[in-house]
């Protein structure tokens, strides 16, 4: 995917760092406590038997299975691209998930054990999770990790200059990594527990939108907030009102802390009601998520079976 | 002071059941009446659903791993403060007993005392199961041969329905000395002194998810906790009055290969226990070790 440009319609916005900081800081302020209220209520809807089981299929083919740890070793990586490919090795029926989420370094050796699959390879980049590296350094971490096969690379903006209005510097960022990134699609980290304010997540969703990110996703699962109901909603909005505003689609990916089907079923919910159908498909919206996977898989299990199951049947990771 | 002043209002007190160490309601917002053997109204207790026994099931194997972790000693000492913290509750509990099975206070009393001395009794066995059920054993070769008792793991107890606390007494402690953990469904009819034990366990040092005790149709939530892949063993005497039940029971149980213990008949609480229960819910496990070089 060749660079994008911002639109048309708003390519004066980015012209300069006054010009952006006045568009951002002009977009509508949240109403913090409508956004919670309406998070919670979406939460309560109940879904039951069939559609629960088309949920939790859905759930299990939008996870970006991760492991993103120091101790990290080749085997781990490739018992979880086996995985990935074959959530329940006794149940063909289970769908392979979109995507396996690792850390450069280990970007070939699962996309070798991923080869002949759909499972694509995601690759954080950019110093994750600080992000707090030179420019150069930045983009040669991207340029390494599609080069080691990564078909999607997830990045970490500068929260340090977002948070003292240096949105250009963060723009040009986005941009840079964008084209270092060539045809891998462009995941973008906000990092929403360290932006402190509904109003800065806004502000982040719009500015990392106009730079030509292919997904926003809310965080890195290294701080202590992660992804939130409220939160992805807010991201949901801003995808939603990009699209009208621009005509581009843009998807989300919450990250962190989603560990029961309950959760990932409340997250469904908020997709649909807020961005729309459009939007319920591994294409544009993601999971990033490691023991859901299991929680998931045993659900599916006491649909299939009417009894409850346990972790014994499913894989240790 | 005038007659309508002294009138106090009596409080009357929320039933609840014991989850992971805590007292939640039922999931599903259910109660049902519970009365005294004359069936006047004592109380409403949580009617629990399959969705309590699952949650009570996660917490049971969540504190599977600490519970069986800790030292024979230790478990002992945790087990014998719950009779002391049962003693201070003496009164209490006789006046609970004696409205749930229609007993006199003197007999109610009794009861009480048994069912402190048998938790005393279960406590000081933490430390002798090894010697009883393992052992050296001689072998023909240069080998130590060991066998040693180690807990099932998760057990559902449906607890008698005749007795409500010397019967669960009876019937829980000899489950959770050696290690496990368990959910226990109380008495369907008399479920009040059990959910009264669960404020005793909550303060006397046993781990939260070691003992979970839920109140309501003994067939409702036998079913699930029969038939669930992650409970390990089942203790089917509170089911024994209700031969079709059992035997259901038992046959869903057989999905994960329980161990299930189903009592002939009805028992005699006041009874010597014996070691049957204790080694009902422990497995054996022989290790092979060489000797010398």
């Amino acid at each position: 995917m060749p660079p994008t440009a911002p639109p048309a319609a708003l390519a004066d916005v980015t012209a300069s760092d006054a010009a952006l900081r006045r568009y951002l800081h002009g977009l509508p302020g949240v109403d913090a406590v409508g956004l919670d209220a309406r998070a919670a209520v979406l939460g309560t809807r109940s879904i039951k038997t069939t559609a629960k089981a088309e949920a939790i299929d859905l759930a299990i083919s939008m996870i970006d299975l991760t492991t993103l740890e120091g101790a990290d070793t080749p085997g781990k990586v490739r018992s979880l691209c086996a995985k990935g490919v074959r959530p329940d090795p006794g149940d063909p029926g289970v769908p392979h998930v979109a995507a396996i989420c690792v850390y450069p370094d280990m970007a070939a050796i699962a996309k070798d054990a991923l080869a002949g699959s759909p499972v694509r390879v995601a690759s954080v980049a950019t110093a994750f999770p600080a992000g707090r590296a030179a420019r150069p350094v930045k983009l040669a971490d991207t340029r390494d990790a599609v080069a080691a096969g990564a078909d999607e690379v997830d990045m970490v903006i500068d929260r340090g200059a977002f948070l003292s209005g240096r949105y250009l510097q963060v723009f040009e960022e986005i941009a840079a990594v964008r084209e270092a990134a060539g045809p891998a699609h462009l995941k973008v980290i906000l990092e929403n527990g360290e932006l402190s304010t509904y109003d800065n997540i806004r502000r982040a969703s719009w500015l990392a939108m106009l730079a030509g990110a292919d997904f926003i996703k809310t965080s890195t699962g290294k701080v202590s907030v992660n992804a939130t109901l409220p939160n992805t909603l807010l991201m949901l909005e801003a995808v939603r009102d990009f699209r009208a505003a621009t005509g581009r689609q843009v998807g989300v990916k919450p990250a962190g802390g989603i560990r029961t089907t309950k959760d990932a079923i409340k997250y469904l919910v908020l997709v649909n009601e807020t961005a729309g159908a459009d939007w319920l498909s591994p294409d544009w919206f993601r999971l990033g998520a490691s023991s859901l996977l299991n929680d998931l898989l045993m659900q599916r299990q006491k649909l299939a079976t009417g009894r409850y199951s346990g972790p014994d049947y499913v894989t240790v990771d | 002071m005038s007659e309508k002043s002294g009138a106090r209002l009596s409080v009357f007190k929320t039933y609840k059941l014991f989850v992971g160490g805590k007292f939640p309601r039922s999931e599903s917002g259910r109660v049902y009446q519970v009365t005294d053997s004359q069936g006047g109204w004592l109380a409403n207790a949580p009617l629990s659903s399959r969705k309590d026994a699952r949650d009570a099931v996660v917490a049971a194997r969540k504190a599977f791993p600490g519970w069986s972790g800790a030292t024979a000693y230790n478990r002992g000492q945790v087990l014998y403060r719950v009779a002391e913290m049962l003693t201070g509750r003496r009164e209490q509990f006789a006046d609970e007993v004696a409205a749930a099975e229609g007993l006199d206070r003197e007999a109610a009393l009794a009861a009480v005392d048994t069912a402190i001395g048998r938790w005393v009794w279960y406590a000081g066995w933490s430390d002798k199961i090894a010697q009883v059920a393992g052992g050296a054993n001689p072998v023909a070769g240069p080998f130590f041969n060991l066998s040693v008792p180690e807990p099932t793991g998760v057990v559902a107890v449906l607890a008698p329905q005749d007795s409500s606390l010397l019967g669960l007494v009876s019937v829980l402690a000899p489950v959770v000395v050696s290690g496990n953990t368990a959910v226990v469904v109380t008495s369907e009819r008399a479920p009040l002194p059990a959910l009264s034990l669960a404020e005793v366990l909550a303060t006397s040092d046993v781990p939260g998810g070691v003992v979970n005790i839920l109140s309501g149709r003994t067939a409702e939530l036998g079913a699930p906790l029969a038939a669930h892949q992650d409970v390990n063993a089942i203790d089917l005497t509170g089911a024994a009055g209700d031969a079709a039940l059992a035997t259901e029971l038992e046959t869903a149980a057989a999905g994960n290969l329980k161990r299930v213990r189903r009592p002939a008949a009805a028992e005699d609480w006041s009874a010597d226990p014996g070691t049957g229960r204790l080694l009902s819910f422990v497995e054996t496990k022989t290790v092979w070790h060489p000797i010398g070089i």
